[in-house]
């Protein structure tokens, strides 16, 4: 028995340091916000938005190219970047969100893909492959001057992500603060009435492709904003940091939290990719490769189990789980 | 005008009659969508023929019916489900990437003949989408699951699929034990051997699934669970058996494809999912639910991907299937031959 059940063992030990926890809650903090707008778009407005691994990595690679090649300050250059990536979602947007659900969600994975592509092909402006280094220079100076506040403070060892894991989730908490405030908005209203009846909202007067368009630009802005900080997380940015799967992930954790919750998304970022961080700690005689692999199945399983046997997630509630109906 | 004559014939399916008039055949086959592509890609050949010549222009064309061949016949699955089950599959690319590994296994590692490992591919293929349908998608749709729920698990089945497969197998790139250097001539242009029985093979499968649905009975019962399940129970359709038929198609069209793009390029568990856009296009592009239009829309798809190489260096080719799948959702999301549906 013991026999059996040894190389099933987990080795705990990492589990109780601090690198892997901070590690853990940045990542957490950056799908935190590519979630918050898949939640707006597919939680409250009712439009299948598989494109927003596109928004991040737009936000990603804009940014490090404006800081690179343009110069601009790092911030100049992350309000750029946003600005891009909300552009890049209205051109989607207007010529797309009148399609069915369906058609929408693939097209929107189709322009994330082709995104992907020019990344990988336009190599005089992507650095191809090998991506784009170099643009963190400035970020490296703020994230000392929180480190040496955080050592006046008397927090001084808990190594190199500190600054960042504070700094994301800054932005996050700030963000489900802003979106709930909006939610109970007329504005959030009439969002939810497009999700519910779009022919009822339309007899109001209300322009439902408009209220989707500024639904798509906020899921945008906050999808390039995750861009942005994996960049810094990974201090560089290649293609591959982008592929659908990330996409996919983010709709594991917006599940996982529920729909129609913006704390749900925290909640959901945190569990995941508690999850999948630990699956480092598999103490089976695997490869890499084969763990990398073990991560994505354990995805495929969520999703396929919550969808399942609880598609309202921990914190959604069943009513609310309205679309395709 | 087009909406009526569809309308009649939905109504006197059930009976089983298909006695409609030559004349209205002829207008629902040669509508306006079909003369405007017909133009379009008889512009873009005369422009690229202009400019390049007819022999790079024929050669390109040549190598696009092969690599679109394989595009409709992994379309020609999907379409069914999509249309007949309202099931959008995004696990379907990695139908063909378990087949493509399937035949692998067949034929590198116990040294199957090639034909032998690519029935086994499909017939094996064929149980995998038989499985879910027995495990996931039938009980899903016994509780009324709505859309986005099946769209997810279809994802989260398309990633148990191709890292199960991974985790097996690695991701390094493998070969099939196949002679790919022989090249054949044909009126003075030059195809691999192997895109050529891709190719023929491809074609003459989809055409055969578009005839059998077409001319039997067993079609006639998919358009009608197609319109609308519920009513074809009543009219004592037994709709378990069309549906498993369905996945037995779609399953088995899936695996042969993988194995047919593995014939020509190489086996990897990221090569489903790297046609699945060129799929996806196929199929809206032939209008959801048509075999024929997956195949028509496969080989343009397939030339166009090729003939663009002829303009933009050829790492950009894939992206010709995004911008077209993207152009038709906006200026005809029902395809060429799908009718217009309410949305």
């Amino acid at each position: 028995m013991s026999a059996l059940l040894s190389p099933f063992a987990i080795s705990l030990g990492g589990i109780t340091e601090v690198g892997f926890w901070t590690g853990v809650g940045v990542l957490a903090g950056i799908y935190t916000l590519l979630a918050l707008g898949l939640q707006i778009n597919v939680g409250y407005t009712g439009i299948l938005n598989f494109g927003q691994a596109g928004f991040m990595a737009i936000g990603a690679y804009a940014m490090a190219i404006l800081v690179i090649d343009v110069g601009l300050p790092f911030l100049l250059a992350v309000a750029g970047a946003i600005a891009i990536a909300v552009a890049f979602a209205l051109v989607i947007g207007m010529s797309s969100l009148r399609l069915r659900a369906d058609y929408f969600s693939i097209a929107t994975l189709a322009a994330a893909e082709a995104i992907r592509m020019v990344a990988q092909n336009a190599s005089g402006l992507t650095g191809g492959n090998q991506g784009l280094y170099g643009f963190d220079a400035a970020w490296a100076d703020m994230s000392q001057t929180i480190e040496d506040w955080l050592g006046g403070i008397g927090i001084g060892d808990a190594g190199g992500l500190l600054p960042l894991l504070i700094v994301v989730w800054g932005v996050a908490l700030l963000a489900i603060v802003l979106l709930r405030h909006v939610q109970r908005s007329p504005w959030g209203r009439v969002l939810r009435a497009i999700r519910e009846d779009e022919d009822a909202a339309r007899a109001l007067g209300k322009n439902a492709l408009s209220f989707r368009l500024q639904s798509l630009a906020i899921a945008a802005t906050l999808g390039a904003l995750a861009g942005v900080f994996l960049a810094l997380n990974l201090s560089f940015v290649n293609p591959q940091a982008f592929e659908p799967q990330a996409g996919f992930i983010g709709f594991a954790v917006l599940i996982l939290g529920g729909l129609a919750t913006y704390g749900g998304v925290a909640f959901g970022a945190l569990i995941m990719w508690t999850l999948l961080e630990a699956t480092r700690f598999v103490d089976l005689p695997l490869e890499d490769g084969q763990i990398a692999s073990l991560r994505f199945i354990l995805v495929g399983l969520l999703l396929i189990g919550l969808m399942a046997f609880r598609p309202q997630g921990v914190f959604g509630k069943r009513e609310e789980m309205v679309l395709g109906d | 005008m087009w909406k009526e004559i569809t309308v009649v014939e939905a109504m006197s399916l059930p009976q089983g009659e298909a006695s409609s008039p030559v004349g209205r055949r002829v207008r629902r086959y040669v509508s306006r969508p079909a003369v405007v592509t017909t133009a379009l890609v008889a512009l873009t050949g005369l422009l690229l023929i202009a400019g390049h010549g007819v022999g790079d222009v024929a050669q390109t064309g040549l190598n696009g019916l092969s690599f679109g061949a394989i595009v409709a016949l992994g379309a020609v699955g999907l379409t069914l489900v999509y249309g007949i089950l309202k099931l959008v599959n995004f696990a379907h690319g990695d139908f063909l990437t378990f087949g493509a590994y399937a035949a692998f296994v067949a034929n590198v590692s116990f040294g199957l003949p090639i034909v032998v490992a690519a029935l086994l591919a499909m017939a094996l293929t064929a149980m995998l989408g038989l499985a879910f349908e027995r495990l996931m998608w039938g009980p899903m749709r016994a509780r009324g699951a709505g859309m986005l729920q099946l769209m997810l698990m279809s994802i989260g089945a398309a990633f148990v699929i191709r890292y199960t497969i991974q985790f097996f197998a690695g991701s390094d790139v493998r070969m099939l034990d196949v002679d790919r250097t022989a090249v054949v001539e044909l009126l003075g242009l030059r195809i691999g051997r192997t895109a050529l029985i891709a190719g023929v093979t491809g074609v003459v499968v989809v055409a055969g699934i578009g005839l059998l649905l077409r001319f039997t009975l067993l079609g006639k019962r998919m358009r009608a669970i197609s319109d609308s399940l519920a009513l074809a129970e009543t009219t004592g359709i037994d709709t378990r058996r069309v549906i498993f038929v369905t996945w037995l198609f779609a399953g088995a069209a899936a695996g042969l494809a993988g194995v047919l793009f593995a014939l020509t390029t190489n086996v990897k568990p990221e090569l489903g999912f790297e046609l699945l856009l060129p799929i996806f296009a196929a199929v809206i592009l032939g209008g959801v639910g048509h075999a024929f239009g997956a195949l028509v829309a496969g080989l343009l798809l397939g030339v166009a991907t090729e003939w663009s190489t002829l303009v933009i260096p050829s790492q950009w080719k894939l992206t010709i299937g995004f911008v077209i799948l993207i152009v038709v959702l906006i200026v005809r999301p029902q395809g060429i031959f799908g009718q217009a549906r309410a949305t």
